[in-house]
Order: structure tokens, then sequence, then C-alpha cells
């Protein structure tokens, strides 16, 4: 009788561990790891439950910078990558961490500073010129400083400059992100560059305005991939392809289109059809 | 196999003395110490007239100090935040994002150890010293410091243990200091930023040295225990 139980209980546990391990295998979430800029703007809150309804599968979002989002996929951590930083793309899929990089959309970026505007920026249209005269005047400006999409666009105009910002007494390297440097450059009254996505949505907590936009350098353009199945065999890669093509396809698109805040159109597709 | 790597990719940047690396050591000392050499005097003070004097409202007070020991540290920093902004009431002292706003968390947050492991440590000095120092004639702050000198190994706990947790404080740090390159960036915002960046070796690196200073600490805590037993 006691043997009995015994080999029931064994049996009862033995089905129990199959049955999770089958269930995992069922219902497996998707993993993306994407950038501070698409998840603080409200862009994946809007997207994502399309796409789940579509395809009756879960996205887990882990938001983070450019940098941290390509070695989580380096790492194997996440199934798909949605970043922004055109060379880093590139060398992740050089060297094979991953596959089928789609162009998906841009949004754009602006420069914002106090109201006093104390190294005259204002309508300027020249984003180099702007870092430029920021460095000239020792304006305070806050950097990212966190190997983000948007630190490495910035640091991309000071090497074209040819100017060191650590120089500038003015200049804070603040290692945050997009959203509390804001709030850094608002308290501080000092210019920084940001997506113009972060800075709608929390322009009323800011005591900053936009100073220089619509110059084609501060487009910023996202790519979507997917983690090379062949490094990691555990990784959810039917999902991921699902994903980036639903991303790049026309009601994707359309969808991206559609997120406006305060009636204004933030991220721009533009997928190769 | 990256683990390894990583660690030694941090041991080297340890032992090649980089600047980056020691700036950020150096800012954490200065910021906590000197936190530690402001509140102490008064922190030490207050614990020993919580412990030899009596007046109304002193049990509400011990419970208090006692209390806000589990104080958050990232409510101490939303406080201060909201007061240093400059839309807050001291927001013309243009203190946020400054050493000096750190500095001023780390003294909130270090204070109640400080005043409570000092009281215990006066309540448990033997009474006849107090006693003594009276009858023999010394004035208040003569008999003080004879106390405090009888008790010095408990007290020299209670800042070796306020100085381990606001070493290693990073919620506080972050929200008041702003984690700026070269001026409010500690060591905890380091290691915290390195993280989410995914360059784990200055990390390590720094992990280290944070690691070692909390066990050298706690080292010299028990020891001054230790001492303290001893002599009793």
């Amino acid at each position: 009788m006691i043997h009995l139980c015994r080999l029931i209980s064994i049996i009862s546990a033995l089905g129990f561990v199959l049955g999770l391990a089958a269930n995992n295998a069922v219902a497996r979430d998707l993993r993306l790891a994407t950038t501070t800029s698409t998840d603080n703007s409200g862009l994946l809150r809007f997207l994502l439950p399309r796409f789940e309804a579509a395809h009756a599968i879960t996205v887990r979002v882990i938001s983070v910078g450019t940098g941290k989002a390509l070695k989580l996929g380096e790492n194997g951590d996440v199934d798909a990558v949605l970043v922004h930083s055109r060379p880093d793309e590139d060398r992740f899929i050089a060297q094979g961490h991953g596959v089928n990089r789609r162009d998906v959309m841009y949004n754009d970026f602006v420069i914002v500073g106090p109201a006093g505007d104390p190294a005259a920026l204002r309508g300027g249209r020249d984003a180099i010129e702007a870092f430029a005269r920021i460095a000239d005047m020792q304006a305070s400006f806050v950097s990212r400083g966190d190997d983000s999409g948007t630190h490495k666009m910035e640091v991309r105009y000071w090497v074209e400059l040819g100017i060191q910002p650590t120089e500038n007494a003015g200049y804070r390297a603040a290692g945050r992100g997009m959203g509390e440097v804001l709030l850094m450059a608002s308290e501080l009254s000092a210019y920084a560059l940001t997506d113009r996505a972060t800075y709608y949505a929390m322009k009323d907590k800011l005591d900053l305005q936009i100073l220089v936009e619509g110059d084609t350098r501060l487009f910023n353009p996202y790519g979507a991939m997917a983690v090379n199945p062949a490094k990691y065999s555990d990784i959810n890669f039917d999902d991921a392809m699902r994903f980036i093509e639903w991303l790049t396809s026309a009601q994707g698109q359309q969808a991206i289109s559609e997120f406006k805040i305060d009636g204004k159109q933030l991220f721009f597709p533009n997928a190769a059809r | 196999m990256e683990l390894i790597e990583t660690t030694r990719q941090a041991l080297e940047l340890l032992v090649s003395g980089d600047s980056g690396l020691w700036r950020i050591v150096w800012v954490s000392l200065k910021i906590s110490v000197g936190a530690l050499i402001l509140i102490s005097p008064l922190a030490i003070a207050a614990g020993y007239l919580l412990a030899t004097q009596s007046f109304p409202g002193r049990r509400l007070i011990v419970v208090i100090t006692q209390a806000l020991f589990a104080f958050p540290t990232v409510v101490v920093g939303l406080l201060l935040y909201m007061l240093l902004s400059r839309q807050g009431p001291l927001g013309s002292l243009q203190l946020l994002f400054t050493q000096t706003a750190m500095m001023i968390g780390q003294m909130l947050i270090a204070a109640p150890i400080l005043v409570a492991f000092t009281l215990s440590a006066v309540q448990g000095a033997d009474p006849r010293v107090r006693e003594t120092a009276i009858v023999l004639g010394a004035g208040r702050l003569r008999t003080a410091l004879t106390v405090l000198g009888e008790v010095r190994f408990g007290v020299m706990a209670a800042v070796f243990n306020g100085f381990g947790r606001v070493i290693s404080e990073v919620g506080c740090a972050l929200m008041v200091g702003g984690n700026i390159a070269g001026m409010t960036r500690n060591m905890p915002t380091a290691i915290a930023l390195e993280t989410t960046k995914g360059e784990f070796a200055q990390g390590v690196a720094l992990g280290i040295v944070l690691m070692a200073l909390a066990l050298g600490v706690n080292f010299a805590m028990s020891w001054a225990q230790g001492a303290g037993a001893q002599r009793q």
C-alpha cells in the first residue's frame, strides 16, 4: 500500500514537471531589447497590443540604451533587438550576432535649451553649427554619456567639429536616460540633444524649448534584427522573425504612423517594401 | 567564460591605475568621509544627550531615531530632490546635482545610525564613570568627553557603521547627484551605469574596490567591538 502511494506520488510529480516543460515550449514569450526612447515615448504600448492580438505572441520588453540592447542580443538574453545606431547595428550583423536587419522607421532629434538661450541657437537649422556655438560660449550642456544611440549621435557631432566636449566647463556627462537628462538640463538651465518623442512626452515638466530642428543629420533611423539562431539554439527565432515581419508590413508601418502625442506624429515608417 | 574575461579586464584596470576609475573612487571617498566628518560630532552629541538627559519627549525621539534606521534611502533622495529642485523651497541655492547635495543626503542617511549606536554605547557604559567625573568637579563638556572616551570603541563602531551604509548607497546619490562624470559619479552610481551600458569590466573593478572597503570597514568595526568588549 505504501509502495503504491509512493509510486502514485512519483508519477504525479513527473507528470507535473513534464506538464510544466510542455507548457513552456508552447507559450514562449518573445523577448525584445529596445531603447528607452521607444518605450518612454509610449510607442511600444501603442504598437505591441496590435501585434500581440494579430499573432497571439506575448512580447516582453527590456528597455535599455542601444549599447546594452545589442549586448543583450549578443549574449542571447533576448530574441530580437530594435535600436537606433546604424554603425553598431551593421557591426552586430557582421560579427554574426544577428540576422535579418530591416529598416523600420525614423524619428528626429532636436536641440533643446533654456528660454534665455545664452548661445543664441534659436531658429537655427544646422546642428553642427549649434554645437560649435555651445562649445564657443562654454554653455552648459547635459550629455547622456551612457553609450546610448542618442549619445553616439552627439559624439559624432563633436568628432566632426574636432572638439573635445569635456574641455567645456559647462559640459555634464550624466550617464542616465533621456528623461532624467531632460530634467537635469531643465534644472541646470542647460542645453541638451533629445529625441522629439521624449521631449513632447515630458514637455509639461520642463523649462526647456526646442531651439534647433529640421537638420537631416538629426534624423534618427531605427532598425530591427533577430538574434542569430545559429549561435543560440534555444532562441525564439520564429517569433522574432514574425515580429520584424509585422513591423515592416503595411499594417505595422501604418500603426507606426498613427502613433501621435498631442496630435503630432513622432515616428515615420521607412521600411523597404 | 565571460565572467573570467571580465574579471581579468577589471583587475587590469585596477592595476594600470586607470584615471577615470580612481577619480570615481576619490569622489566616493571625498563625499562619504566629508559627510561623516560633518555629521558625526552633531550626531554623537545627540546620542550622548539622549542617553544621559531626561526630558519630555525623549522616549519618542529615541523611537523615531530607531525607526529612521529603516528609512529607505530613495525616499531621502526624493525629499531632498524636491527641496533642492528649482521649484523647491531651497531651489535658489542651486545645490541639486552637486557633491554638496550628495553629502547632505549621506549625512541624513548616516545620522540615525550614529545617534542610535552612540546612545546604546553610552547607556552600556559603567554609570560610575559619569558619576565620578561629576563628583571630581568636571564640567558638563568634560564629563561628556570622559564618558565618550570610555566608550570610544562603541562610538567608533557607530562611525564605521555609518560609513559602510553611505559608501555603498546608490538611490539617494543617483537622484540628487545625477551621476555626472567626474563630479557626482561615485562608485555605486558608476556601477549602476556601467551595467546599463553593458560594460562590465569597470563595474566589476569598482565593485572590487567597494567590497574591499566594505570588508575593511567591517573588520575595523569587529576589531573596535572586540577591543571594547575586552576592556569591560
